[in-house]
């Protein structure tokens, strides 16, 4: 477990000011000149020492990222870009830092842009998050009043800060789609390559981050890398942001260890599943777009990448969602893949009619309106999606069927087998004499 | 160059090609729907899907170029396959995925023979479907006259929002709606606006956007393939004439590198039903102020008394627009054997000379080369209305070189940005006096282009305006080794061809104005010019194929051939001859102009010197000889421009304005065509659309 000592993100829960003077107080802008003094290649490699691995749900190494960022412009400016878009099911972490330590984000934006060269960073933060949107530019405000950031800042480093609202669509949380609408065209994604860092916003080198990625990197960089590195497991290192939600006697958002155990997550910060370990079905472990585990194999699972990897699932954006056996989970995972259908773009083939096609078969599935041999049929379906599309979301909605009919193919079976019994539910009306 | 294996074979292409193109070129066949090469890439059908070694995921070999590709571990080239069976099995996939959505319209589809999706479902598609929800059905789109919408059948491939945004420069297309629920349309289905829109058609890979003026009338494989040369503008733009019996069905654009790509403006592809409509199909005498029917000895008979009782001198002769090099020779040289000297071709009244040498009235730089230019002036011209086809030319060049363009003449939307320097001849004189920043812009530039167009030439100082554009042209340093950049813009088929032949006036012979001034003449020929007024006591002999003011006016008529009736040369505004071939007979007893004219020969007492097509062409080549190369370009001498600069001449205030009024009506075929008229009415906004 983690001690309170090691917290980065100290004010998670609101119980302090998020304003410019109380975050100082929690550390805040505290010696960043000093960081920046020290050098782009320093910073860089302290990142890739501590072993930080992106919080946006791929989990690639934050350091490297922001290495493949050329070391001289060739005339373009970079740009840093904060993918502030949350908008996975399941997911309110970086919610909670804009809200209530926005400071660290802007001190993230600082440094990282620092380190790649950039003078301009975007926050691209999603449509649904007025609030949020609101503290974050109070608190980019207060900076710009302090002259932390702005064209001539004590950091003597010029840096422009812009805070970008979204219009809601989930598709924009994927960085290449986020750059196209940040640009004020459709939220579409990019074919790849190029990729961003060579040809990113405005056509110039980006590095797209994840909120917790940037916002941890002013602390990461202050207490240093191996203190990172010490926290968590070998390749899965440091602290990280779980919001669990779904049938536990207290839902919540915690800063955790890496690697802790599911069991231990759970007891110690949500009081235990909804009726008790033995009520426990199913978890998905890092948002809607990861394929479910159930109870048995995530009961005593560490909870980072490579161990839920493991179990074919994935620890993505670390948005725990606990089901207990109340839950119909075919009807679950349908309205998930609506979800999917629902966001889907639309540019590609696979995606476009894929996703329509798994929502309407797993809704009659849930009916059980349907023959068992549609199960096959419909995995070979979220194959031909997979790894066909231009961008990730063909995945995101073929993995959680996937994961449905990988454990609970008898659960779809016994549904279809009901419906088969007695198809009529209703009563059957007769017509009046 | 990268070296690639594909399918085992080791290949060496650009770096820059993608692995599409490299693929073709290793003679594997890619199935495509959303890559086109005249395009931006979209990557979005994924039905190009290869596998690519070390890349666990099949690649959209449209999408990812060869310099993206990373060689073997131990520096080996990089590996395609493009027929494993995970290749195969991803294709079915996207197939069955394209044709879920698709409605089983074959049967009524007109696209069904010629559809890219039919085809490909050949190859990669199951003969039943697993798909047992209920298919999407969308509304289908008004979005003009020309192009009919089913967009059940849309696959979102996205080409023709490309094509309208890119080539055509008006982006009316575009997507509304996301995932599943996307949609093409226009906004809020207003007609698209482009005048060459009619590409969406032959861009649909599938039988989304069809002919609308064609639709339900034949099928693919009735239709006999002709391969011609388009009239409808200077341009000669290849075309494929698609006939059935004795009818025209529609005209497809063919490739053609050096002048119109594979686009063809609406006027191009559409104009089909002006060719059967208000047509002459017998001679005709007027008597008591009446046309009547009449034979063709009738007719010929009395031609030849009204032209033995006249003097040479009060008879005079014009050629239209549309007429061919054979028929204009065989006119000039029956009028050269009566002893007439009033003949012209510029039935405008442009003021361009052939004698002043061939570098002056043709587009020198030629219509590829027009990618080369790196600054180009307008004078005069409105391409987008003179020349669609040309106008997307120069699009492509401002959009993918950013080339500086400068408009003196009418300041309308001609897609692409440009300076715009001034409307009149005094803005032309200024800058070839070296005034201006546009000057600097030209002089800077290495090959610049100056496109005069008939807007600049039509007119009283038309000459005056050619020579201070020909001097603009030598200040700029436009003219020299390997570039030639003093271009003409016309606007009819048939003026640089007539204009090779000589037919201006001779030595005292009048020329258009002169013809056309009251009491100048008593007998006049028009060989199918319809856009003058004959003025009253003029006996008109007219030639042609329609019932259009020519027609109206004449006193005798004498029904030919239109242009894809005969096989005839054309010689293009870059002075390129090319061949039209006959796909059609003409109707009832019109006859080719050619043998028209001979055999009024031979009652006037002249018999021409041929007794057919190729004795003709002999002839015609003996005294042309760069007529006989077909296609290719017979460079003109430079120097003519030297001596035209020098000319010189009072320069008037007017602006210059395009001499096209209306795009879609500027001949009698065009005129005749109902589907012309519609657009006609639509562009002027004469035509109400349904409010929305």
């Amino acid at each position: 477990m983690l001690s309170d000592k090691d917290r980065i993100f100290t004010n998670l829960y609101g119980l302090h000011s998020p304003g410019l003077e109380a975050a100082k107080k929690r550390g805040a802008w505290d010696g960043t000149k000093f960081l920046l003094q020290q050098g782009r290649d320093w910073i860089i490699e302290e990142m890739k020492k501590s072993g930080l691995r992106g919080r946006g749900g791929a989990g690639f190494p934050t350091g490297l990222k922001w290495s493949f960022m050329p070391k001289q412009s060739d005339g373009r400016p970079h740009y840093l870009v904060v993918n502030a878009d949350e908008s996975e099911p399941g997911t309110c972490k970086d919610r909670e830092i804009m809200r209530h330590d926005p400071h660290l984000l802007i001190e993230g934006c600082l440094i990282a842009s620092f380190a790649m060269g950039a003078h301009a960073a975007y926050i691209y933060i999603r449509g649904e998050y007025i609030a949020e949107r609101e503290a974050l530019q109070r608190a980019v405000d207060e900076a710009y009043e302090a002259r932390l950031i702005g064209k001539n800042n004590i950091h003597d480093y010029p840096f422009d800060l812009y805070v970008h609202h979204g219009a809601g669509a989930y598709i924009c949380g994927e960085e290449t789609a986020l750059l196209e609408s940040l640009e004020g065209k459709k939220g579409m994604p990019r074919l790849k390559p190029p990729f961003p860092a060579n040809m990113g916003l405005y056509g110039c080198p980006t590095t797209v981050n994840n909120v917790e990625s940037i916002a941890v990197a002013g602390t990461i960089l202050r207490r240093g890398a191996s203190w990172f590195a010490s926290l968590g497991r070998p390749n899965n290192a440091g602290t990280k942001l779980f919001c669990i939600s779904g049938h536990v006697n207290k839902p919540c958002n915690v800063e955790e260890e890496m690697g802790i155990t599911f069991r231990e997550l759970i007891d110690r910060h949500c009081g235990g599943i909804r009726g008790g370990w033995d009520n426990l079905l199913a978890v998905i472990p890092g948002g809607s777009s990861v394929p479910c585990v159930p109870a048995e194999q995530i009961i005593d699972c560490p909870m980072d990448f490579d161990s839920l990897r493991n179990l074919k699932s994935g620890l993505g954006t670390a948005a725990v969602i606990v089901m207990d056996k109340s839950t119909d989970i075919v009807r679950a995972i349908a309205r998930l893949s609506y979800f999917y259908k629902h966001e889907s773009c639309g540019q590609c083939t696979p995606c476009r009619e894929g996703t329509g096609w798994m929502w309407r078969v797993l809704s009659r599935m849930a009916e059980g309106r349907a023959h068992k041999r549609e199960i096959d049929m419909l995995l070979d379906v979220t194959h031909q999606v997979e790894g066909h599309t231009i961008c990730a979301l063909g995945d995101a909605a073929a993995w959680p069927v996937q994961g449905l009919i990988r454990h609970f193919r008898h659960e779809i079976e016994k549904r279809i087998d009901e419906y088969a019994a007695n198809p009529h539910s209703d009563a059957v009306l007769q017509a009046a004499e | 160059m990268a070296k690639l294996i594909v399918d085992g074979n080791e290949i060496e292409v650009p770096a820059e090609f993608t692995i599409l193109q490299a693929c073709e070129e290793a003679g594997a066949e890619v199935p495509r729907f959303c890559f086109h090469e005249r395009l931006s890439i979209a990557g979005n059908c994924r039905m190009c899907l290869v596998e690519v070694k070390g890349s666990p995921k099949p690649v959209a070999s449209c999408a990812m170029s060869v310099r993206d590709l990373r060689p073997g571990p131990n520096g080996e080239p990089p590996v395609v396959n493009t027929r494993t069976p995970l290749v195969k099995k991803a294709r079915e996939g996207v197939m069955e995925f394209l044709l879920i959505n698709h409605p089983l319209d074959c049967p009524i589809c007109d696209q069904g023979g010629e559809c890219d999706l039919q085809d490909q479902a050949m190859a990669y598609g199951v003969d039943s479907s697993r798909f047992a929800e209920n298919k999407r059905a969308v509304e289908d789109k008004y979005i003009g006259p020309l192009v009919r919408t089913s967009m059940n059948r849309c696959i979102h491939c996205t080409r023709c929002v490309r094509f309208t945004t890119e080539v055509a420069g008006v982006p009316d297309l575009g997507a509304i709606g996301r995932g599943e629920d996307m949609e093409i349309t226009t906004y809020l289905e207003h007609a698209m606006r482009s005048e060459l829109q009619g590409n969406v058609i032959d861009l649909c890979p599938v039988g989304a956007l069809t002919s609308k003026p064609y639709s339900f009338k034949a099928r693919p494989w009735e239709l006999a393939k002709t391969e011609s040369i388009d009239v409808m503008d200077a341009l000669g733009s290849a075309i494929r004439v698609d006939s059935r019996g004795r009818e025209v069905m529609r005209f497809l654009p063919r490739v053609n590198e050096f002048i119109n790509e594979e686009w063809i403006s609406d006027k191009t592809r559409f104009v089909w039903d002006g060719l059967r409509t208000q047509r002459l199909d017998r001679p005709y005498v007027r008597e008591n102020g009446r046309l009547r029917p009449a034979s063709w000895n009738e007719a010929f008979a009395t031609i030849a008394s009204k032209v033995g009782a006249t003097k040479s001198e009060r008879i005079g002769a014009i050629v239209g627009d549309l007429a061919a090099v054979e028929e204009t020779f065989a006119l000039k040289l029956l009028m050269e054997s009566l002893g007439v000297a009033s003949i012209d071709c510029r039935q405008d009244g442009t003021r361009l000379d052939p004698t002043l040498g061939r570098a002056t009235y043709v587009f020198n730089s030629t219509i590829a080369g027009i990618e080369d230019a790196d600054a180009v002036l307008l004078v005069g011209t409105n391409p987008r209305k003179e020349a669609p086809v040309l106008n997307a030319r120069i699009r492509k060049g401002w959009r993918q070189m950013r080339t500086p363009i400068g408009v003196i003449g009418e300041n309308v939307d001609l897609t692409y940005d440009y300076a715009y320097l001034g409307a009149g001849p005094q803005t032309l004189a200024d800058l070839a006096a070296g005034k201006g920043a546009f000057f600097e812009v030209l002089s800077k530039a290495e090959r610049p282009l100056i496109i005069v167009g008939q807007g600049a030439l039509t007119r009283e100082d038309g000459l005056a305006v050619l020579a201070t554009a020909a001097k603009l042209a030598k200040a700029v340093g436009a003219v020299g080794e390997g570039w030639n950049g003093f271009s003409v813009l016309h606007t009819a088929a048939a003026r640089v061809g007539a204009l090779d032949l000589g037919f201006t006036p001779k030595a005292d012979g009048l020329d258009v104005a002169g013809m056309l001034a009251p009491g100048a003449l008593d007998v006049l020929f028009l060989l199918g010019a319809d856009e003058i007024d004959v003025p009253e006591g003029v006996f008109v002999v007219y030639q042609g194929t329609h019932g259009d003011r020519g027609a109206h006016r004449a006193d005798v008529i004498l029904p030919g051939a239109a242009y894809t009736e005969k096989s005839g040369i054309y010689v293009n505004t870059e002075g390129r001859p090319q061949l039209a071939n006959r796909a059609v007979f003409p109707p009832g007893e019109a006859r080719e102009d050619w043998a028209i004219l001979r055999a009024l020969s031979d009652v006037l007492g002249k018999r021409l010197p041929f007794d057919s097509l190729a004795a003709l062409r002999e002839q015609l080549f003996a005294a042309y000889p760069h007529l006989a190369a077909i296609g290719e370009i017979a460079p003109a001498d430079p120097a003519a421009l030297e001596a035209l600069a020098g000319k010189g001449g009072a320069l008037s205030e007017a602006p210059f304005a395009s001499p096209i009024v209306d795009f879609y009506l500027t001949n009698p075929v065009a005129r005749a065509s109902a589907v012309m008229a519609e657009c006609s009415a639509l562009a002027s906004g004469a035509l109400k659309q349904a409010a929305e």
